[in-house]
């Protein structure tokens, strides 16, 4: 799982050399120092193709792109219903008034938790994809952006609502 | 900058313990659990970080590397390596030993938790040749770490002797002042139990982490489970059952009328009506007729006695408003695009047992009488209503076609219903400097006199009925979901008559000179068609008692057939059937646009047949991706796939081996079975899909019930593929005979497989019992009960001519198509939905006139007529069709250049012919 999502973020950076690293996600005994994580890595692979942007450009903007790397790696690697409908709701909160994950700025962290939030988002009834209107909004526009979506199928989204306005017309 | 912390919370150990070390300039304010600090956060987080942004941070380890840059730290790799894997691997295992050890009194138990990362802590430390984690200073990885372990390190119970080296290296952190300080804040010596109250709020950490979603799978036939184990009593029943033989009743044809017959399983299926001023497009057809007919054939299949209906909803202002733009009288309009919706539900091959309209004799006398009996029965009520009239026009203007500004944005072009930009609902006469859409004249505010059903009245005889509509029958979960949250908001009035003149006229005399709603009016629709249909139509929709309703539609039109009009008919008092199955797709997407109402692209049913890609195939694709239980998407290029893998290759390749296996080693002969093991195991697995199938369609399970017909051709040549007949035929007198039962069991399999296609490929079904010459007795009987699946070709059965069923799609075929129906056209925007639907005609198909010089608007729309005849004529050429047609075609083609090269300013000059490639 990791290892695709690492490779595709090395294919939006352009980078070259796929498959050089593994990850502790992948090993399944605990024995030996862990090699990285997907974090860890992501970070590493934006500093290597030299796009410094991507991982925020004070530290309080790469504070919250860190948060929200730990976050994609913490919560959305395993949960249940139950973690889905908080983790939608609370991000449906925390981007009523954010373009992107830190602000205005695309970073690694949208790219990341885009990746992680895409099985989630597949499953989405429209209605739900409704509610959670703003995760929707922003997931929709990270999966428009140049080079992230790759071969994850794209997730349809509608404009018109139709759970949340009469339909009736002549 | 604000830090939030709480007592006893073991994560404010860390930004605490950070905070000294750093000596970062920073206000801590000390709050209870529960308070909210992060103001999008649903569970309480602790720490916070307020930063001065204003932005909050809420998780520990992002606050810690905060804190240790701003004092220039930066992290490094291998820093954030041990925050990453602290946060992933430790934290869920320190959780859980918090939990044993503060809760449950399992303090012995908190060890074989831990032992794992302790394991890889003690590796890494002692391996390296550096006291910290990082290097030889603190850093931030042994702030956190120690920070993360503390409350369990420092209990006395847990000894750390094995793990030697996170003992020393935990002890020389702790020995820090700064730590020691942290740890007293927080913890304020009183240990493990300083945690309790935080440790109670917390959800029990889960052993076994469990993975909710899984990424939904689109397609169905994708989704293999791995080989099903079958059972020997599976088996014996499928070789007894294959050894039962055809039934000898060869199926009645259909006799008009059909009526309900006592002791039948008496079914009336309606699709929705497509309304009729423009062309449906792929998107109508799958969610309402195109579903109901699979559904009507394979009805008839299994016998039940049953009566298919739809027809055209002709009456409104958008036919009206066609008809003003076409210049033709709104009577002329519905002539025109019921002749043309007729044609295009044929190439679909939609068998309807009736095809019928809203424009007919019945139909006033049908909705007057119900009218009548509301009125009778005291559901309707009087409401005066404002509207926008244009005095210009001298109509009453219907919601859409007013623009004006928003009234809540201000945005210019809002709509009579809706603001596009802000979203909002309008009402028309809220808008600001309204103007008539069609002649830009502003309207005036006239008050007219209407009546409304009152609905609130019929609210509870409504849902007692709909309680036991929807427990009974097959409703779609999407049905019931969205008629569960019309009645939450509580039902209102709804206005049943419109000041217009295309309409069923409404009979009472103070409202002459009025019609019906369409809404109010389009349902009966259903009724009268069928009295069009035949006399006795009160037979079907009189009779609860005997008739079984089902509605296809797509979901926007679900409220009006699970509220609205069960409440006409409720109301009228006359023993109506109502709906007792409700079957809603949801959206059909084109490729992966949107659906846009306005400026959608797509392919419109009259189209479908120019692409030279069969009805069958067509049917085949839109089935395969039915929008059932979610939106799906038609792709050209996933069409071309599916073509080749699955009815090319799977489907098509199996039927094709089987029968050619009969014609070249058997002379055309079913050879004789022994069934084997193996033969008898095929024949159970073939059982079990052909039963899922079943199971399946008689819930309406469209596009799922097409995964077991697939899995069973893919059975199928698995069967061939590891039996090799082709070189057994070469063999021994043993060998020969097995050959013989592999091919007769395979082609007993097709014919099967015929069967099931039936409802969803009628031509190719056909085909395929016309190649095996099949007894027409098959059909009926392989879907009797829950399938059964028999031996309906015995040995000594002579097949007819084999010949492949399918064709391949190539790549630059598909290509361009797609170019060619991708978003240049102005067309209709892709939902699968039938009535409400405000959408302009499909463009005109560019005018070829004769031009003198040049003139690039034209040379564009000639490249583009060239490349579409072009299509066509290679179209023509792959199905083979009659040469006569094919050099009209081309003709044409060469006629569309000479123009173009016109247009172009280049000389007409044909260019040199190549010689035929063969």
């Amino acid at each position: 799982m990791a290892v695709r999502e690492l490779s595709s973020l090395e294919k939006y950076l352009g980078l070259k050399k796929p498959n050089k690293y593994s990850t502790q996600g992948d090993k399944k005994n605990n024995n030996g120092p862990p090699l990285a994580g997907l974090a860890t890595i992501a970070h590493q692979l934006v500093k290597e193709a030299e796009r410094p942007e991507l991982l925020g450009d004070t530290a309080e903007s790469r504070a919250v792109v860190h948060q929200w790397l730990e976050y994609s790696v913490t919560k959305l690697d395993s949960y249940t219903k139950e973690d889905i409908k908080i983790i939608l709701k609370d991000l449906s909160l925390y981007l009523l008034d954010k373009v992107y994950l830190a602000g205005n700025q695309f970073t690694v962290a949208d790219t990341l938790m885009y990746y992680g939030i895409h099985p989630v988002m597949v499953d989405l009834t429209i209605q739900e994809k409704e509610r959670y209107v703003t995760v929707t909004r922003w997931f929709d526009h990270i999966q428009h952006h140049p080079g992230v979506r790759q071969r994850l199928p794209p997730v349809l989204i509608h404009r018109n609502r139709i759970y949340m306005a009469d339909t009736i017309e002549i | 900058m604000k830090l939030f912390v709480s007592e006893g919370n073991p994560h404010c150990l860390k930004v605490l313990a950070a905070l000294e070390v750093t000596g970062v300039q920073c206000d801590v304010q000390y709050v209870n659990h529960e308070e909210k600090v992060v103001p999008f956060l649903s569970r309480p987080a602790r720490p916070a970080l307020l930063l001065p942004s204003g932005q909050h941070l809420f998780s520990s380890n992002a606050i810690c590397r905060y804190l240790f840059e701003v004092k220039g730290n930066e992290t490094s790799e291998l820093c954030s390596q041990w925050l990453e894997w602290e946060a992933t691997e430790l934290q869920p295992a320190l959780l859980q030993a918090l939990y044993m050890a503060v809760l449950q009194g399992k303090g012995a138990e908190v060890s074989t938790v831990l032992q794992g990362p302790l394991n890889v802590l003690d590796q890494s430390l002692s391996k390296g040749t550096v006291p910290y984690l990082t290097g030889e200073a603190v850093s931030l990885a042994d702030v956190v770490l120690w920070a993360a372990l503390y409350p369990v390190l420092s209990d006395s119970s847990l000894a750390l002797s094995e793990h030697k080296s996170v003992k020393a290296w935990f002890d020389q952190v702790a020995a820090m002042q700064s730590c020691q300080s942290a740890a007293q804040k927080v913890l304020q010596g009183k240990g493990l139990q300083g945690m309790k109250s935080y440790m109670q709020r917390q959800p029990a950490p889960q052993s076994s982490q469990c993975k909710a979603a899984q990424p939904c799978n689109n397609s169905p036939a994708e989704g293999e489970e791995g080989e099903r184990v079958v059972s020997v009593e599976e088996m014996e029943a499928a070789t007894l059952t294959w050894s039962r033989g055809l039934d000898s009743t060869v199926p009645a044809d259909r006799q008009h009328p059909i009526l309900p017959q006592e002791g039948k399983r008496n079914i009336l299926v309606t699709s929705a009506l497509p309304y009729v001023n423009n062309v449906p497009h792929l998107g109508n057809i799958i969610g309402c007729v195109l579903s109901a007919d699979v559904f009507s054939r394979y009805g008839r299949l299994r016998g039940w006695n049953l009566l298919y209906v739809c027809g055209t909803d002709e009456y409104g202002t958008a036919t009206e408003n066609k008809a003003r733009e076409e210049g033709l009288t709104p009577q002329q309009i519905c002539d025109k695009y019921h002749a043309v919706h007729s044609s295009i539900y044929k190439w679909f091959q939609i068998d309807f047992d009736f095809f019928g309209r809203t424009t007919t004799e019945k139909q006033t006398e049908i909705a007057q009488d119900i009218f009548w009996k509301l009125h009778k029965h005291d559901f309707l009520v009087e409401d005066t209503v404002e509207q926008l009239r244009c005095e210009n026009c001298q109509r009453f203007l219907a919601d859409r076609f007013v623009e004006g500004s928003c009234p809540h944005c201000n945005y210019a072009e809002a709509r009579g219903d809706q603001c596009d930009k802000c979203g909002r609902l309008i009402n028309a006469v809220e808008l600001r400097d309204p103007q008539c859409k069609v002649c830009r004249q502003t309207p005036v505010i006239r008050s007219s006199k209407h009546l409304f059903l009152d609905l609130p009245k019929l609210e509870s005889q409504l849902e007692q009925w709909l309680d036991k509509s929807t427990g009974a029958g097959d409703w779609t979960a999407n049905a019931k979901q969205i008629t569960r949250s019309w009645l939450r908001d509580g039902l209102k009035p709804r206005c049943i008559t419109r000041d217009l003149q295309w309409g069923t006229p409404v009979p009472h005399p103070d409202f002459d000179k009025k019609v019906f709603y369409v809404w109010f009016d389009a349902p009966i629709g259903y009724l009268s068609i069928t009295a069009n249909y035949t006399d006795k139509w009160e037979k079907w929709w009189k009779n609860p008692q005997q008739v079984e309703l089902y509605n296809f539609m797509a979901k926007d039109n679900v409220p009006f057939h699970s509220v609205v009009f069960p409440c006409s008919l409720l109301g009228a008092q006359d023993n109506y059937t109502l709906v007792n199955h409700l079957v809603a797709t949801e959206y059909l997407n084109y490729e992966d646009t949107k659906f846009s109402k306005s400026r959608g692209v797509g392919v419109f049913g009259d189209m479908a047949k120019d692409t030279g890609i069969p009805s069958d195939v067509w049917r085949f694709y839109l089935l395969y991706v039915r929008p059932e239980g979610q939106d799906s998407a038609f792709s050209w290029s996933d069409m071309a796939m599916k073509n080749n893998s699955e009815l090319l290759n799977n489907l098509g390749n199996f039927i094709n081996r089987a029968g050619m296996f009969v014609t070249k080693f058997f002379e055309g002969c079913v050879p004789v079975m022994e069934l084997q093991q193996e033969d008898k195991k095929l024949l159970a697995l073939v059982g079990w899909e052909l039963q899922q199938y079943t199971q399946l369609m008689d819930k309406v399970k469209i596009r799922d019930a097409l995964k077991h017909i697939l899995n069973i051709s893919r059975h199928g040549n698995q069967y061939i593929q590891v039996n090799e007949p082709w070189k057994k035929i070469k063999g021994g007198d043993t060998e020969r005979q097995r050959a013989g039962t592999v091919t007769g069991v395979s082609v007993n399999v097709a014919c099967l497989l015929s069967v099931m296609l039936l409802p969803y490929m009628p031509s190719v079904s056909q085909t395929i019992r016309d190649q095996l010459n099949a007894p027409q007795s098959c059909i009926n009987t392989m879907l009797q009960g829950s399938g059964t699946f028999v031996c309906a070709l015995t040995a000594g059965h002579r097949i007819g001519t084999v010949s492949p069923l399918f064709q391949k799609l190539e790549a630059d075929q598909i290509e361009s198509l797609k170019k060619r129906f991708g978003g240049q056209q102005p067309t209709l925007g892709s939902a699968a939905s039938s009535h409400p639907a405000a959408v302009p005609a499909p463009a005109a198909p560019v005018e070829v006139a004769t031009v003198n010089g040049v003139d690039p608007e034209k040379a564009k729309q000639l490249t583009q007529a060239v490349a579409e005849q072009g299509d066509k004529v290679r179209a023509l050429k792959t199905q083979k069709a009659d040469k006569a047609v094919i050099t009209a075609e081309v003709a044409k083609l060469l006629d569309l250049k000479k123009q173009l090269a016109l247009a172009e300013g280049k000389s007409p000059e044909p260019a040199p012919q190549k010689g035929k490639k063969k």
